[in-house]
Parts: C-alpha cells; structure tokens; sequence
C-alpha cells in the first residue's frame, strides 16, 4: 500500500493503495467514475482510454504509480453536460449503439482534435483505429469526427 | 376480464390503485393477456406503455433489453406517433423484468417489432382517442370533428384548443374503446425520421449504465475460473496462497469452476494468478485436427438426417450434363461483445435480487428459481443497458453462476469475466462445413440441389426452405450433427451468419460455371418459384426480386467501368437484404472497398437506427468473414485476447450505401438480416476482382 495523489478531472484526489493497481481500475472501483471501460485488460481495444496530462493513454495498463502527481481527464470531466464539440457531433450523428466502447472512442477522438484541429480523412481514421467498436459504428465515428472539427471551429470563429 | 379491468380504471382514482392496462383484450388473437390488475403502480398510468400526468408528463416504458439494437428508442417512437405527441416532450424508461405488464420482454431473433407492432400502436392510438372523446365531451361536439396535434386535441369550433395534461382526469374516466384507428403513414411525423438514441447524453457523459457499472451496498466482486479445456473437470484445487493475497475474501467451489470472492477486480486478478487447480481431462483433447475429423466423418456418414426433398435429387444428377460442386468451412467463433459478461446477485431467503446484461431476463428469473429453489415471483430482475451481446447473453450461464455464488457466499455479489474468460469461455458460434452440389442440364439450367451440413454442436445446421428451394425441381437438404465438448450458442443471425456465405458463394459459382449472370439466374428462379413453386414456400418471391432489382440500379451493377463487384441477397427474420459488394486490387490482394445494401424490414420506425444496424450487421459480416478465427490445441483456444483474435478495425472497413425499400409493409426484423448475405458478397467481388474463389473462413 502506498500513499497516492493525483488530480482527476480537476478534482484532488489522495489514494491509499496498491501501487500496481491500473488507473482504470482506480477510477471505477476507488473514485466512482465508471464512464471509462474495461474491455480487454491488455491494452488492445481502447475501451479503457483517458488522458494523462491531455494525452490519451490506455488506462488498463497504467499504474497508478505511474501517473502521481499527473492529471487525469476522464469522459466524465469532458463535458457534463455533453457541450464538448465532440459530444456534440456524437449526438447530432447519432453515433452510438451500444455504447460500451463510445468513452474511449470520444477521449481519443477529441485528443486527435485538440493535436489536429482540421485532420484530413485518412488522418481521422489513422488516429481511430486504436479503438475497437464491436457494433462497428466505425462509418459514423469517422463522420462525426469531421463534425466535431468543423463544430470547433465554427465556435473559435463566432469567438 | 374486461369487467375487471373496468372496475380497476375506475378505482384508479384511489390513493393506491388497482390500474387498468389498456394492453389485453383489445388486442385480439394476436396478443396473450397483458392483463394488469391489482398491482402497485403509478397511477398516472395509462397502460403498459405509457403514463401520463397532469402536469403533462409523458413517459413511454421500454420493456426489451437495449443491446446496441435502438429498441429503447424504437418502441416509444411508435407509441409516441399514435398518441401524436412531439417526441422532445417525451421521457423513455426501461422497464424491468415485468411479466404482468409485458411479454416477450427479451432481445434476440430480431423480432420485437415485428412482434409489439400492433401493441405498440394500439397502446398510443386507444389513449388518443380517449382524450378526443374528453375533449368532445367537454366542449359538446362530435368526437369525429376533432383532431388531435403534438399533445393537443383540436376541436371544430374557433378556439378549441386543450393539451392532453389537462384532459387526464377526464379521460381516465372514460371506457376503453374496443376499435381505435391507426394514423395514416403518410402523416407520421416521428415514424421513419432520424432519431436519436435516447440514452446518447448518458453514454456521452459517461454515466454508469451498464451491468458492469452496478453497484449496491455491500456487494464483493467475484471472478470465476473455469476449466481451461473443454471436457475436462476439475479434479483438486489449492486456494492457500490465493487467500493470504490482500482484498480476498473467500474462495469457493461449485460445477467446476473455482470462484475467488474480493473486494476489488484488481486485487481477484492478481490472486487468480497464485489459484492451483488439477484437472482430469476427457479422451479426446479437441483440436483443429478433430475437428476436420468430425467435418469428415460427418460428410461420409450414413445417417445424416433429411430435411427437406422435393422430387429425385439421384435421378437428376444421373442426368446432368454438367455438376458444380464445392465446400464451405467455418470455425468457432466467440461473440466478443465490448462488455465481458458480468452479473449481480443478492440471494436470500426468501427473495432474490438480481441485475445484469442478460438478453433474456425471463429466463434468467426461472433458471434461477429453480438454482436457489424460489418461487419466480420472489425474483425481481433488473435490466441494465448491454454493452453489446451478439446472441451471447443469450445465454444465462453467467446470471446463474453468480445466483449460485451469492447464495453460497451470502452476500450480494458482482461476478465479472476477464477478456480472457469470455473469449475461452464458451457458447460460441459452432463450426460447420458444408457440401453442395447442383446438377445443369444441356443448356446450363439447374436441375438439382443437394447440400449437406456438418455441424459441431449446431443442431439442424442448414435451412431447408431457403432460397433457391422452392425454384428448383429436385432438391435434398440434410444435416449432421457432430458433438463436441466446446460450448455452442446462438450467435447473430445463428447458423445463417455462416450458412448465407456458403449459399451465395455457391450460387455465384453455379451462375459462373452455367455461363450465366448471378443477378439475372435468381430472378428467374424467383419468378418460377412464383408462378409455379417446388413444394413449400417461406419467402415472398416478389419482396425478394425489389430488393433485387433496387440493389443492381443503386450499385449500377456491371455498369461500372473497372469495378468488380459481386452480388449476394439472403431472407431472414421475415426481412430481406440484398448486397453488392465491390473489389479491387491493391498490392497484389484484393481489397473490398464498398458495399450497397437495399433492405426490406417493412415500414422503417427510425431512419438513423435503422441505417446504424446495416452499417452495424456489413461492418460485423465483413469483419468476421475476413478476420474471425478461433482455433483449438488440447481441447482449448488458441486466441486469448485482443492480441491475437483480430477484430476489423477502423481502418478495415469498406465504405457503405444502405437504402430501404419504402413499402409500408408491417416491420420485421433488422437486427440481424444485415448480416448474413455480407460473407457472400464480399467472397464474390473478390472472386470476380482476382478468378479466386474463397471455401473457408476467415478469408484474410
């Protein structure tokens, strides 16, 4: 056991555990944010992404030890109330089918756009096929990526 | 029953109440009883499906299980559009396993459209018309001079405008009509728009909706390990060094398997590690090499059961001039759904609590009766959002397994599987080769049709009445059923997922070899299986050549210069899809880049869940045909994870046209059809891309 601090979603939060312990295990059993998904363990399917620092990393497989001190960005530290542009463009596309895979597609998804603000289309699905999607809304994903772009900027724009 | 029902509307007033459902009698021979009497509810009630106050509240229930399919927000659509309301002004909820106020509360065979389609709009229609009639009432007129708009009733003279909300008291007091009218399609507002999926906002915010994201006080989490081989059982095992690990609870045995109980998923995994089990193994440890063994044994055997023939298959190979033959293999393959398998229980003594992914919650509820020994009225289930499912919650295994756990631990439990135990873990998609053979005569007519299946574990491994039976004179369709130890399931679209491939890849080639086009051989056996069919029918002729036709113009088939493309249509679950795949070459090995689908599912409730579901079922179709593969050393699979069992990929898909035949036909099933005809398709385009013909699965 060991005394851990780190920042998630803005929020101070201080850990008496097992160093080894992944971070998406953390976040869903010690700090109740359940948005981010367990899918392979073995970093392989995305399922588990958050961001560390702004960068998406694959919560599964990271430490907890790993990430002191850093901050954590999870779905739910996005947008609450679903404004982010890329939540947006989710929602106008009607993306979603099951939904299991959707938080760690939309963390890397507005990862790909903060690094990229207008991706071409093949850097789109360059930068998404890290995520698997078993219902396979691949079609749309891509599509709404290309939204969220144009929603950010029309927004930085009208600012 | 409706003296009942009548007396507990009219008692609907009271502070407890005994609420009336407008979900029985009225529903004719189509429905069972939906009968709901005497039972504790909201008395903003109007029936089974919907509520509402008269603060203007409305909420429609969703009874089935949401997997992915869009039913959660199909239902309410059509309730909503009888009861012509403006869908932003409506709330949906999930019901829990209700069987008074529901039936066929379960996700699977694509049918709950085809199935709640009458109810759905009856259960909008009858409380439409009833606020008409208060209105009428109210303002003196003739109910038939009134109309209703978005939650309003509408009366004939200047000014005669009244909201629903207000007309609640008044309209509950009023009998239940026993005829109402359906809107005419052409003023759905709702029906056949672009709709969103009503759970968007919580899946984009991350709130925890999933089985795997329940939680109740003081629930343990559990991890089950199961023999590693099929066949085998578990002889002795050693928890010693599993219990010293910090956050273990207890550990437990039961059927085999070796449950560690903890307070954490991550501390379980950790100690799961140190766990040491002995197993006794079966004669013969499966393998791929068995397998083909079984397939062979199979092909050979004497005793193959028949399931359709329709004149002298022997007499017309005997006389044929030319006979194609060719064989089509698959493996097992398991249904990977995005969520592993996970379930809550609470048994107790005298009642049961449980929640979970299940896509049969009913039958959870008995099967776990029946485990614990109590009654099934003492077992309330809860039904949580499936993360994905593909058939595999189809069946209970894992509901059951922490029914049994809690009950022996007694503690409320959460027994979630590792990516590792769903991929090993069983029910798969069964193996199964088949053999087919046609018989031409001199002027390359198809004269005989004769196929064998060969199934592990697949029960009746073809589908005797599918196309081009019914077109052809001679027909014999039988199967093998082989057993194997490995663990069989439903899997979406069962058996036709594989099945259709093998059909249509076959069908191309006999098309090939007869020196005819593949489009043009099927609308001809089309239309003579409708002038003048070869024994029973199960397919319309005529909603199967649309489909046809509409696919050929939409992908302009063989009209595009440099495009090779092939063509596939398969009928199942009472819809009809057709697929025209195309291919080109690219580094030497052909690469699928587009597929247009025209599908047939009657009347289309939600454009953009609709179009989600075909995209869904090519992307699936396409993915497993090329990618899937699960192979067996020493009675166990080779793939493990995501690592090394290739799920398609972003990257790896082909682009997508999906159009819908707008016949306004009742609807039938879409969660599966989509599916089935892509494998053809895509074997086809690639054969006519490269001369190569494609026998086995995966093709990559």
């Amino acid at each position: 056991m060991e005394k851990i601090e780190l920042t998630v979603n803005q929020k101070k939060v201080s850990l008496d555990i097992d160093p080894n312990t992944p971070l998406l295990w953390v976040l869903r059993e010690h700090l109740d944010l359940q948005g981010t998904k367990f899918g392979c363990g073995i970093a392989q399917c995305g399922a588990c992404t958050v961001w560390l620092n702004g960068e998406p990393i694959r919560s599964c497989v990271m430490p907890v030890s790993s990430v002191k001190g850093s901050k954590i960005t999870t779905i739910e530290g996005l947008d609450e109330q679903a404004k982010h542009p890329v939540q947006v463009a989710w929602d106008e596309l009607d993306v979603p089918q099951c939904g299991y895979c959707q938080a760690g597609q939309i963390m890397t998804a507005a990862a790909l756009l903060k690094n990229n603000p207008k991706p071409s289309d093949q850097q789109i699905v360059d930068g998404m096929s890290g995520n698997i999607c078993r219902c396979g809304t691949y079609h749309r994903i891509n599509k709404a990526v290309k939204r969220a772009s144009e929603i950010a900027q029309n927004t930085s724009k009208k600012k | 029953m409706m003296k009942t029902s009548r007396r507990a509307f009219i008692q609907n007033t009271a502070f407890i109440t005994s609420v009336f459902s407008l979900g029985f009698d009225w529903f004719g021979a189509k429905a069972s009883p939906m009968e709901l009497a005497n039972t504790l509810v909201d008395a903003d009630r109007f029936n089974s499906f919907l509520s509402i106050n008269s603060a203007g509240k409305i909420i429609l229930y969703s009874p089935n299980p949401e997997i992915g399919q869009g039913i959660k927000t199909a239902f309410p659509i059509v309730v909503a559009e009888e009861l012509d309301v403006n869908w932003k002004d409506v709330e949906v909820v999930q019901s829990n396993l209700d069987t008074v106020n529901f039936e066929r509360q379960l996700t699977g065979g694509s049918g709950a459209l085809k199935h709640s389609w009458d109810r759905l709009r009856k259960a909008g229609a009858t409380a439409r018309q009833m606020f008409v009639q208060a209105a009428a009432q109210q303002w003196n007129v003739d109910a038939t001079l009134c109309s209703t708009k978005s939650g309003f009733v509408i009366g004939p003279n200047k000014g005669q405008k009244v909201a629903y909300a207000s007309l609640v008291e008044a309209a509950k007091k009023l009998p239940i009509p026993k005829e109402v009218a359906y809107k005419n399609r052409k003023d759905y507002q709702i029906i056949g728009s672009f709709v969103k999926g009503v759970d968007n906002k919580n899946v984009l915010t991350g709130k925890p909706i999933f089985g795997i994201d329940y939680k109740k006080d003081g629930m343990v989490f559990a991890q089950i390990v199961r023999p590693a081989s099929f066949g085998s059982t578990l002889k002795h095992f050693n928890a010693d060094s599993v219990l010293k690990m910090p956050g273990i609870i207890e550990v437990v045995s039961f059927k085999n398997k070796v449950a560690i109980v903890g307070k954490s998923t991550w501390e379980i995994m950790q100690a799961r590690k140190r766990l040491i089990c002995e197993y006794d193994f079966p004669v013969t440890k499966e393998s791929n090499q068995t397998h083909q063994q079984w397939f062979d044994e199979g092909m050979k055997s004497d005793k193959a059961t028949v399931q359709r023939k329709d004149g002298d298959v022997n007499a017309a190979f005997a006389k044929a001039s030319k006979i194609v033959e060719a064989t089509y293999e698959c493996p097992f393959l398991p249904h990977s759904p995005m969520e592993p398998m996970n379930f809550f229980a609470d048994v107790r003594e005298r009642e049961a609590f449980l929640a979970g992914p299940t896509q049969v919650p009913q039958s959870a509820q008995k099967a776990v009766a029946a485990l614990v020994g109590l009654p099934e009225s003492a077992i309330q289930v809860e039904l949580t959002k499936m993360g994905g499912g593909f058939g595999r919650r189809l069946s209970n295994d894992f509901a059951l397994e922490a029914a049994e756990l809690s009950k022996m631990i007694k503690k409320p439990v959460k027994v979630i599987w590792t990516r590792e135990d769903d991929l090993t873990g069983g029910t798969y998609r069964p193996a199964a080769k088949y053999h087919f053979k046609a018989a031409l005569d001199e002027k390359g007519n198809v004269t005989a049709y004769y196929l064998r299946g060969v199934g592990l574990n697949a029960g009746n491994s073809v589908r005797q009445d599918n196309f081009p039976v019914g077109a052809i004179e001679n027909v014999l369709i039988e199967s093998v059923n082989q057993i194997s130890a490995i663990t069989t399931g439903p899997w979406r679209a069962p058996i036709t997922n594989f099945l259709a491939y093998a059909e249509q890849a076959f069908l191309d080639e006999v098309a090939e070899k007869s020196g005819k086009d593949p489009i043009q051989m099927r609308l001809d056996w089309l239309d003579r299986a409708k002038t003048n069919p070869v024994g029973k029918l199960t397919y319309e002729p005529d909603r199967f050549i649309a489909v046809i036709k509409e696919a050929a113009e939409k992908a302009q088939w063989k009209k595009k210069a440099g495009v090779k493309q092939g063509f596939s249509v398969y009928f199942s679950h009472f819809s009809y899809v057709a697929q025209i795949a195309e291919a080109k070459i690219k580094d030497g090995n052909p690469q699928v880049t587009h597929i247009t689908a025209v599908t047939d599912c009657g009347e289309v409730i939600n454009k953009s869940g609709a179009t989600n579901q075909i995209y869904g079922a090519i992307v699936d179709g396409y993915g497993h045909a090329m990618f899937g593969n699960l192979e067996f050393v020493e009675g166990a699979p080779l793939q493990k994870n995501f690592n090394d069992y290739r799920l398609i990929r972003n990257n790896e898909i082909p682009s997508i046209d999906a159009y819908f035949i707008d016949n306004g036909i009742s609807p039938t099933g879409l969660g599966e059809p989509a599916l089935p005809p892509t494998g053809g398709a895509v074997a086809n385009a690639m054969f006519a891309a490269t001369g190569k013909r494609w026998y086995k699965q995966p093709f990559a």
